[in-house]
């Protein structure tokens, strides 16, 4: 009994960790589609996220300025997506997908180029846990936790909130009322920049104390399947990231006690996912103009 | 504007989104004290400098070329298929297992092997394509999620076929491995090209044919330019995504399928180096047009052979190629677009064409 207790714990704890950067990442993700621009680069910018706050740490001895260095340096390469998606109307997949490519290019050649290594950085001043004995977080997780009502109040319950909606699912109605579509769209995407950024910071400062080569590992698309599953809504997002999250504290834990082959144990997560998107979900709809560059005079 | 001139616009926004990321690459390696000419001219010449080089940068191309058909094809159909990587491994499993554990004359093993990999590649795209068409769940999820399955099973595969300290499965017969030119020549050292290469062009002209000369082909246009009113025509749209899909995953499967026979002769972990991401920026490039896949896979294999000789030769670090290529779809982001620089206006052309089916769709992805 006293070890059932004991694991339980365990997997409640390793899941608050782990839905940290994909509930982060996804209410990003859900920022910018909700204005309607598709977001397949939370991957990269999550990425660059990671690496900044790894070198401002470096730099500054302050793993909080690390924070600050990885949303600053995700909102930055966002501007980049936004300038390509709304102001030259450029395919959105296709600017993500280029900014995936950079950003894994780009943090190695700039490691190479501050650190003079390859693979991974030296380690740096990484955040410190909040709390009390064993139930101790680094604070981006519980900011983890805030930003899910947060998100949700700003999207709901303010105008600039009506705003993205408005543009997201019809940018020709809502000029009509007087609201700067592209304006708009910009703070979106940056917005999710500046997530994806925090999420990053957290997996190089929160998780670990060093920036690896490709480190976020697919944990960026990871976000953007827990934005679908949870229908592009912030307590929805939250529930599929932390069920995904459990699930994978769950074969964690599972593979240390049971004799199963880890690689077995390891897929877990992903046939659960799959077995309730199958099973219990229906269709997700997207923002109506997700991916749609707005054109003036165009209905 | 003319057949001659709208086909030559696609060409020349490539040009133009290679020509503005060489040029920020030049300040790059300007910025770390490089010497941008001498660095591409290493590019150039490590990429196509000599008969080894050229081959070097076709082999490197073969499995974006198979990918790149893989994403563009169900592009074409409206469909994001993001999880190329996965079926590539699936693929590349089937082949290996096949062509170690069967023992027959190479005129059967081979093709039997090959196909296993195609079949490994399609039933890892059948669950996608199935939750999907009956189930509505979106594919971007459902093959980012098969990727990682595929992934682990390779190592449980790998652990439970291995005969050796190494962490791969059996060799390979030599009945069911593809030629590589190495083993032809004796001159032509270090490069992976094999008779893949030849198969993978084949598939693209195959899949160029079916996309613009068939009813298959105008049908799939046309679900990919709007399922409704494809819907309203009388096509079967959840038959259609399931037979893209597949058809899609065999693609993908044949990647792997070309890695397993023709390059490792076996199954390792790591087998794609992101062919399934890189997949999609190279049919991204290419507008999803089969045979402008062959050349844009062909570029990336020339700025990944070019980049390892440029960065032996000048001290640039290999990373640069990886910026480039991200500038380049960066650029062709934009100049697809027609907002940056207006091609269309260039070629005079008064009248406003209808974009192409499947490209509208591709925007988005969803």
């Amino acid at each position: 009994m006293e070890t059932f207790l004991v694991s339980f714990t365990f997997i409640i704890m390793s899941a608050i960790r782990i839905q940290t950067p994909l509930t982060i990442g996804a209410l990003g993700g859900m920022f910018s589609e909700k204005s309607g621009v598709v977001n397949i680069a939370i991957e990269g910018l999550m990425l660059t996220g990671a690496f900044m706050a790894v070198v401002v740490s470096y730099v500054t001895g302050n793993a909080f300025f690390g924070v600050l260095g990885g949303v600053a340096a995700g909102t930055a390469l966002s501007f980049v997506h936004a300038l390509v998606s709304i102001r030259y109307k450029g395919n959105q997949t296709i600017s993500g997908t280029a900014i995936n490519i950079l950003a894994a290019s780009m943090t190695v050649y700039l490691m190479r180029l501050i650190f003079k290594t390859e693979g991974i950085t030296p380690p740096v001043t990484k955040l410190p846990a909040w709390g009390i004995g064993n139930f101790s977080f680094n604070p981006v997780v519980y900011l983890s936790f805030l930003l899910v009502p947060v998100s949700w109040f700003v999207i709901y319950k303010t105008r600039f909130g009506l705003h993205i909606r408005a543009v997201g699912e019809h940018p020709q109605a809502a000029d009509t009322m007087g609201i700067k579509v592209e304006k708009v769209r910009y703070l979106a995407v940056m917005i999710s920049g500046a997530l994806s950024g925090l999420a990053g910071s957290y997996l190089s400062l929160g998780d670990g104390d060093t920036f690896q080569r490709n480190m976020t590992s697919g944990r960026g698309f990871m976000a953007l399947a827990v934005l679908i599953i949870g229908k592009w809504h912030p307590i929805s997002i939250f529930i599929a990231a932390f069920l995904f999250a459990l699930a994978d504290a769950f074969q964690i834990s599972i593979a240390t006690v049971i004799n199963i082959p880890n690689q077995i144990t390891a897929m877990i997560p992903y046939v659960v996912t799959l077995i309730v998107l199958a099973g219990l979900i229906g269709k997700s709809v997207a923002p109506a103009a997700v991916g749609k560059p707005y054109n003036k005079g165009e209905r | 504007m003319s057949q001659i001139a709208k086909k030559f616009e696609g060409v020349l926004t490539a040009a133009t989104s290679v020509m503005m990321a060489l040029l920020i690459g030049s300040i790059v390696l300007l910025v770390s004290g490089i010497n941008p000419i001498a660095a591409y001219k290493a590019l150039m010449f490590g990429a196509f400098g000599n008969l080894r080089n050229l081959f070097d940068t076709l082999g490197r191309a073969t499995p974006i070329i198979f990918t790149g058909l893989a994403i563009g094809f169900a592009f074409r159909g409206g469909m994001f298929n993001i999880g190329a990587e996965g079926q590539l491994a699936a693929g590349a499993l089937c082949a290996a297992i096949v062509g170690y554990a069967l023992k027959v004359p190479m005129i059967i093993h081979l093709p039997v092997s090959i196909m296993a990999g195609m079949a490994g590649g399609m039933a890892w795209a059948a669950i996608p394509a199935v939750l999907r068409a009956k189930k509505g769940v979106h594919e971007v999820i459902s093959t980012i999620m098969m990727n990682y399955v595929a992934i682990h099973l390779g190592g449980f595969m790998i652990e439970k076929l291995r005969t050796n300290e190494m962490p791969q499965t059996p060799d390979v017969l030599p009945t069911a491995r593809l030629l590589k030119v190495s083993e032809i020549s004796q001159a032509i050292k270090n490069t992976n090209l094999n008779l893949g290469f030849v198969i993978a062009v084949v598939c693209a002209v195959v899949l160029f044919i079916v996309i613009n000369k068939t009813v298959f082909g105008y049908e799939l246009r046309a679900m990919g330019f709007s399922p409704l009113a494809a819907e309203d025509a009388g096509i079967s749209i959840n038959k259609k995504i399931i037979t893209v899909m597949l058809l899609s995953g065999m693609l993908a499967g044949l990647a792997g399928t070309e890695r397993v026979l023709g390059v490792h002769r076996t199954y390792l972990s790591g087998i794609s180096t992101n062919y399934g991401f890189e997949g999609i920026a190279v049919a991204l490039l290419a507008k999803n047009n089969p045979v402008g896949i062959i050349f844009s896979a062909i570029l990336f294999g020339a700025l990944s052979s070019g980049g390892q000789y440029m960065s032996f030769e000048t001290n640039a670090s290999v990373d640069i190629v990886g910026i480039i290529q991200g500038l380049i779809i960066l650029f062709a982001a934009i100049s697809q677009a027609g907002e940056f620089m207006n091609f269309k206006r260039l070629f005079q052309s008064g009248k406003t064409t209808l974009p192409k089916a499947g490209e509208e769709n591709v925007k988005g992805g969803k």
